[in-house]
């Protein structure tokens, strides 16, 4: 069996990876326009910022895929032919497949702005870009970052550090709102603001002008004001990158490509996985288009069995997600809306500095745990989930609460603060029992015990 | 406008400045003395009169370099030389009337005194000359003697005859020191002020204003530096290819030409790379992905790697050169401590100072992190305590200058003969100090590392560790995170423990049995052979002068023979790990780019496996770099065994869906 895999990002690559766990006999290609080899999108910041290079944002070796029989493939594929099982290629070859993976990732959004496909105006998505911002920066003398999410922040970092004022231009009165409830809202707001970024709430990008030679010279906003750049960073968000596919006669397009709970297409033996796959049934409380890292991981995985005929239900398990605002880090797991809802009651504790907290939210019904947010403190992923996937009660977690705490060592640890202020809101009594530690973690966890250490080395995978 | 550095005061630049006139300074006030020998100066010191006082020399004795990189016995001590001089004593009153006859006639012959020399290369040759001259005119008079059969009773041709020059190394630097003339020589507290002094404030006016603004994460433009962007594997391999041809060269004249041991060297590192690259196939998995950004860059870096590995060869192989350095510390050694400054006074003060102001910056770079700062105050004290000042006192009282933190087999000589008779002739401080040493090695290493992981001796307290730690940090980012590095990494680092074990074996039964050699090995030349390649050329210049060019833990990752006994502690039997948290990875990277150990730390995390790797020195910095707040270091009873295994976060599994393993 041939499995052709477009793209080669976490969705793909995963794909690749565990047809290969799995089977020794399936023949696998991995087809992308961008890159030779998978790179962490994720990572393409630090590499502008110069933290890394370039080949420190690979997390294979390049001998890895030889290694592993997985044939790469830098092509761009322009039109798919599930009738023909055939692929065809931008510079005129083809190849055939017995099944189809498609994990094309996201693009950029666009709103039909005026002067959105000037020079210097872009996104910050694909290696492409991040080559073309080295390109030209030494032009930049001011900068516009459109957009108040994870990537807008993160282009206005980069930017920033190479010491180019920035305009970070947000909707809403606060950074990220509709996604982060208000109190660590306003948090990353103030953050943003102190680090020196010109951060602009309620504000619109209405026009982008022309500088007289085709280029970025400046914006103007709904409201009329006139911002100098000559750099206008597009971050409003990303949709499924499916152009291509749109001729495909039989496969059922909405904002993404529409998959069942196995992850097909209304293709036979035709897949979607990743940021480009939208579920047709999510489950309760989950988005039908979730672009993040980590479900790209977790359909990778789950496509790859049920290719070779042991079908796995698509399961996302319970939502997490992590991210860096300038230095704030952020956690969260389970159920964190923006804006709350009926019957969810919270508990929000902040650190006087502005830039920690830690929020619990509970069913005000039963008291079952639903969801944590951190900023600037972290917590452990595997206990906060098996809490809230036992919803375990409240009181039991926060007498608990320390063995979620994975700060490093020394740091000082706030959770007998917070449940101080759970005593103060409820006037209860209750007592921290459990300090930071791995050892309590484990035992809750109940992992297997002497079992012997790997000695498989980290290539062998 | 934009650019690629980070931004800097007024005051920054000032000291940056600053540490660079001092710097300038430092090195050319090497050229500005004139040396000037007199006979008696000549006499005192190849051939002294027995019947002369004889100053004790509270330094001779020294082999304890303050700096701990790797200990420093580098001198003459095991060569068969002269035997030390007892006031009747007829080989010594032999020798100064053949050998101070041959040397004033030779000195005079050649013009030596009454000379004055430009500079310390000119003097230098011209005193082999007069070795050369002196020897001769030795050799004829103890040929002479033989036939006469006039050689008194008990002393031996071999006592009195000029052996190979390369013995003559530690009389040579005494010359220049004694021939010194100059303004250093005349203010050498002047100089010490332009130069380390003015270096010191400078550093601090450069690092001091870092406290100022936003605690994080402070890695932009780390790879736009020219000073710390690293260069490419090519280059890499060039710089030390030439390196260890030159230290394995150097090392047949170290041995006074018998290149039996080096040869052994240069088969054991070609079949090393042999098995790494053929039989181990990094061959055939080329390219690598190693620390490898585009040609020929950072020249700043290859300065900086330059100068240190010219500096370190200079301090350990040629100290005659450095002799105004030396003159410049004498003032602080005799204020502080009392006595004559050596080479490794000079070092010991370098090297603590350097840990104590880069340590500043490090807190300053990390005062976020409170296990960085905590772990960086741990080396700023044990390095001033115990490696500089204690065993400058215990010298000082006449007592064994041991650095109780020093650990065999790291402290190579720590068994060797002379050391165990000084430890026994020191009364109860010296028992101590021996009961202690083999304590930690037998009882205070496995039982810490298990505990806590080697760290708590390799980024906690070792010197080694707290230079890397320190001076070192702005390179950690360029160890090689290839599979084949590591294979490397395996082979020589067991290979040194294997050889510094079988090194202090001999030297053992040679101490017990009185026997010479073992096998046809003769112990001294083991030692001295162990001494130059692991002691001085590994831990030295390779170790430290590659900081720029291969990161800061070269010599902790590749060579330290102690760091592969905790290392194999910490990997079978110890209750360190690093955790993963969870699914969070994103495989970023920056825990793999700044692991100083060249541990590819996101191959583990992004497979929420935990991570147990004997080279991990718990330095920390990956869960500090880390954006997604993935990796603690923890310690706990519970076994690490199945957080270890890959793949261990298995989101799916047909029968269950997604799963975390609770
Ligand atoms: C700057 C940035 C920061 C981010 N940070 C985070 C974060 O912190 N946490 C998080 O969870 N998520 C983050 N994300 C989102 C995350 O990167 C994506 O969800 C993830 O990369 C999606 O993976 P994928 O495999 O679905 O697609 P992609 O990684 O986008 O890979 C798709 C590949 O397919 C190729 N391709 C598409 N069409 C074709 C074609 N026709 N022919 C050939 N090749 C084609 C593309 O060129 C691309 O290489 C970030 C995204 C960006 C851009
Ligand atoms: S793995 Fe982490 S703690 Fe260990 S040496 Fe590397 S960076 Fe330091
Ligand atoms: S730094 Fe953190 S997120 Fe990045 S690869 Fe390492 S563990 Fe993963």
């Amino acid at each position: 069996m041939h499995v052709a895999i477009i793209g080669n990002g976490i969705a793909g690559v995963t794909a690749a990876r565990w047809l290969r766990k799995l089977s020794d006999d399936v023949r696998i290609t991995m087809i992308s326009a961008e890159s030779d080899y998978f790179f962490s999108r994720t990572a393409l910041m630090y590499v502008y910022m110069g933290h890394q290079r370039w080949e420190d944002l690979m997390p294979y070796e390049p001998f890895f895929w030889k290694k592993n029989r997985i044939d790469l493939l830098r092509r761009y594929v322009e039109r798919v032919d599930t009738n023909g099982k055939v692929l065809h290629f931008g510079d005129g070859g083809t190849l055939a497949y017995d099944k189809l993976v498609l994990a094309t990732g996201s693009s950029p959004n666009k709103f039909g702005w005026p002067g959105q496909d000037l020079r210097r105006v872009s996104g910050m998505v694909s290696a492409q870009d991040l080559d073309n911002l080295e390109e030209i920066t030494p032009e930049i003398k001011a900068a516009v970052v459109v957009g108040g999410g994870l990537i807008g922040i993160e282009l206005a970092e980069m930017l920033h550090s190479r010491h180019i004022p920035v305009s970070l231009l947000v909707r809403e009165s606060s950074y990220w709102s509709n996604a982060l409830p208000p109190e660590e809202s306003r948090m990353v707001s103030r953050h943003i603001v102190s680090h020196g970024i010109n951060l602009r709430h309620d504000t619109e990008l209405a026009e982008i002008q022309d500088d007289g030679g085709g280029a970025a010279g400046a914006i103007t906003t709904k409201t009329g004001e006139r911002i100098e750049c000559q750099y206008v960073g597009l971050t409003a968000g990303v949709h499924p990158n499916i152009d291509f596919l749109r001729d495909v006669a039989e496969l059922e397009l909405g904002k993404g490509i529409l998959v069942d709970d196995y992850l097909q297409t209304s293709v036979p033996d035709v897949y979607a996985i990743g940021d480009c796959a939208e579920v047709r049934n999510p489950r309760p409380g989950r988005k039908a288009i979730e672009a993040v890292w980590y479900t790209g991981r977790i359909m990778g995985e789950t496509v790859a069995y049920t290719l070779l005929g042991r079908p796995v239900a698509y399961d996302p398990g319970i939502w997490f997600n992590s991210a860096k605002f300038i230095d704030i880090e952020y956690q969260v797991y389970g159920e964190v809306p923006a804006h709350g809802r009926d019957g969810l009651t919270t508990l929000y504790w902040e650190h006087p500095d502005g830039e920690k907290s830690v929020r619990i939210n509970y069913e005000e019904s039963d008291g079952r745990v639903v969801g944590f947010n951190l900023m600037g403190i972290r917590y452990r992923h595997e206990v906060c989930e098996k809490w809230i996937a036992r919803g375990t009660h409240v009181e039991e977690v926060l007498q608990q609460l320390g063995m979620a705490n994975f700060d490093p060592e020394f740091y000082q640890e706030y959770e007998a603060e917070v449940v101080e202020l759970y005593n103060r809101q409820t006037g209860k009594q209750l007592q921290l029992r459990q300090k930071r530690g791995l050892k309590a973690a484990l035992q809750f966890l109940n992992f297997k015990r002497r079992a012997p250490r790997a000695t498989a080395t980290p290539d062998a995978q | 406008m934009p650019s690629k550095t980070t931004q800097k005061s007024l005051l920054q630049y000032i000291g940056l400045g600053l540490f660079v006139l001092a710097l300038l300074t430092f090195t050319a006030m090497l050229g500005l003395e004139r040396y000037q020998l007199s006979e008696e100066d000549l006499i005192d010191t190849v051939a002294p009169d027995p019947r002369s006082v004889q100053d004790g020399d509270g330094e001779a004795a020294s082999t304890v370099s303050a700096g701990s990189s790797g200990g420093t016995s580098v001198q003459a001590d095991d060569a068969p030389a002269q035997e030390p001089v007892t006031d009747v004593d007829p080989k010594a009153r032999l020798i100064h009337e053949i050998q101070g006859d041959a040397f004033r006639e030779a000195g005079r012959e050649r013009g030596l005194f009454g000379t004055t020399f430009g500079s310390s290369f000119s003097f230098s040759a011209r005193v082999g000359e007069v070795f050369e001259a002196a020897k001769v005119r030795v050799n004829e008079r103890v040929d002479r003697l033989q036939e006469e059969n006039a050689l008194p009773e008990g002393v031996s041709e071999w006592d009195i005859r000029l052996s190979d020059p390369i013995y003559f190394k530690q009389n040579l630097a005494a010359l220049t020191a004694a021939a010194e003339r100059g303004p250093v020589k005349n203010n050498p507290v002047l100089f010490l002020g332009l130069t380390i002094g003015l270096g010191l404030l400078g550093g601090l006016l450069y690092i001091l204003p870092k406290f100022r603004g936003h605690a994080g994460i402070k890695n932009d433009h780390v790879y736009h530096a020219q000073l710390t962007k690293g260069l490419n594997l090519g280059w890499r391999s060039f710089f030390l290819g030439v390196t260890t041809v030159g230290i394995i060269g150097y090392g047949i004249r170290y041995m006074a030409s018998d290149w039996f041991w080096p040869a052994v060297t240069a088969a054991t590192a070609l079949a090393i790379i042999g098995l790494v690259m053929f039989v181990q196939h990094s061959w055939r998995n080329a390219p690598a992905r190693a620390a490898d950004p585009a040609g020929l860059s950072a020249y700043l870096g290859i300065f900086a790697g330059t100068y240190l590995i010219g500096f370190y060869v200079l301090l350990y192989w040629a100290p005659e050169h450095v002799a105004p350095w030396i003159t410049m510390v004498d003032p602080l050694k005799q204020g502080l401590f009392g006595g004559v400054a050596s080479q490794w006074f000079l070092y010991g003060v370098l090297y603590t100072l350097i840990i104590l102001v880069m340590g500043v910056r490090m807190i300053a770079k990390y005062r976020h992190n409170k296990y960085q700062i905590v772990r960086t105050l741990s080396v700023m004290f044990f390095q001033t305590a115990f490696a500089f000042i204690i065993p400058e006192i215990l010298g000082a009282l006449n007592k064994p200058q041991q650095d109780l933190k020093n650990i065999w087999p790291l402290d190579y000589d720590f068994f060797f003969g002379w050391q165990l008779d000084q430890f026994q002739s020191a009364g109860a401080l010296g028992t101590f100090m021996l009961v202690w040493g083999i304590f930690l090695v037998i009882v205070g290493v496995p039982l810490m590392v298990h505990l806590v992981g080697k760290r708590w001796y390799c980024s906690w307290v070792c010197g080694c560790g707290g230079l890397a730690e320190t001076m070192g940090d702005p390179w950690r980012q360029l160890s090689d995170k290839s599979l084949r590095a590591w294979k490397f990494e395996r082979w020589i680092i067991h290979g040194v423990l294997v050889a510094a074990i079988l090194m202090t074996a001999l030297t053992l039964y040679s101490y017990f049995t009185g026997a010479e050699s073992l096998l046809g090995f003769q112990t001294w030349k083991v030692q001295k052979w162990y001494g130059f390649l692991i002691g001085a050329g590994f831990a030295g210049v390779v170790g430290t002068g590659f900081y720029p060019l291969m990161g800061n833990r070269v010599w902790c990752r590749f060579g330290c023979p102690l760091a592969a006994y905790l290392g194999l502690v910490q990997r079978f039997q110890s209750r360190f790990r690093i955790t993963t948290n969870g699914g969070q990875c994103i495989s970023c990277g920056n825990c793999s780019t700044y692991c100083e150990m060249g541990i590819d730390v996101r191959a583990y995390a992004q497979m929420g496996q935990d991570i147990v790797r004997a080279s991990c020195v718990g330095c920390g910095v990956c869960a500090a770099v880390c954006p997604r707040g993935v990796l603690r270091l923890e310690n706990s009873s519970e076994d690490a065994g199945y957080r270890t295994v890959p793949e261990r976060v298995i989101h799916v599994s047909e029968e269950e869906g997604v799963v975390m393993k609770f």
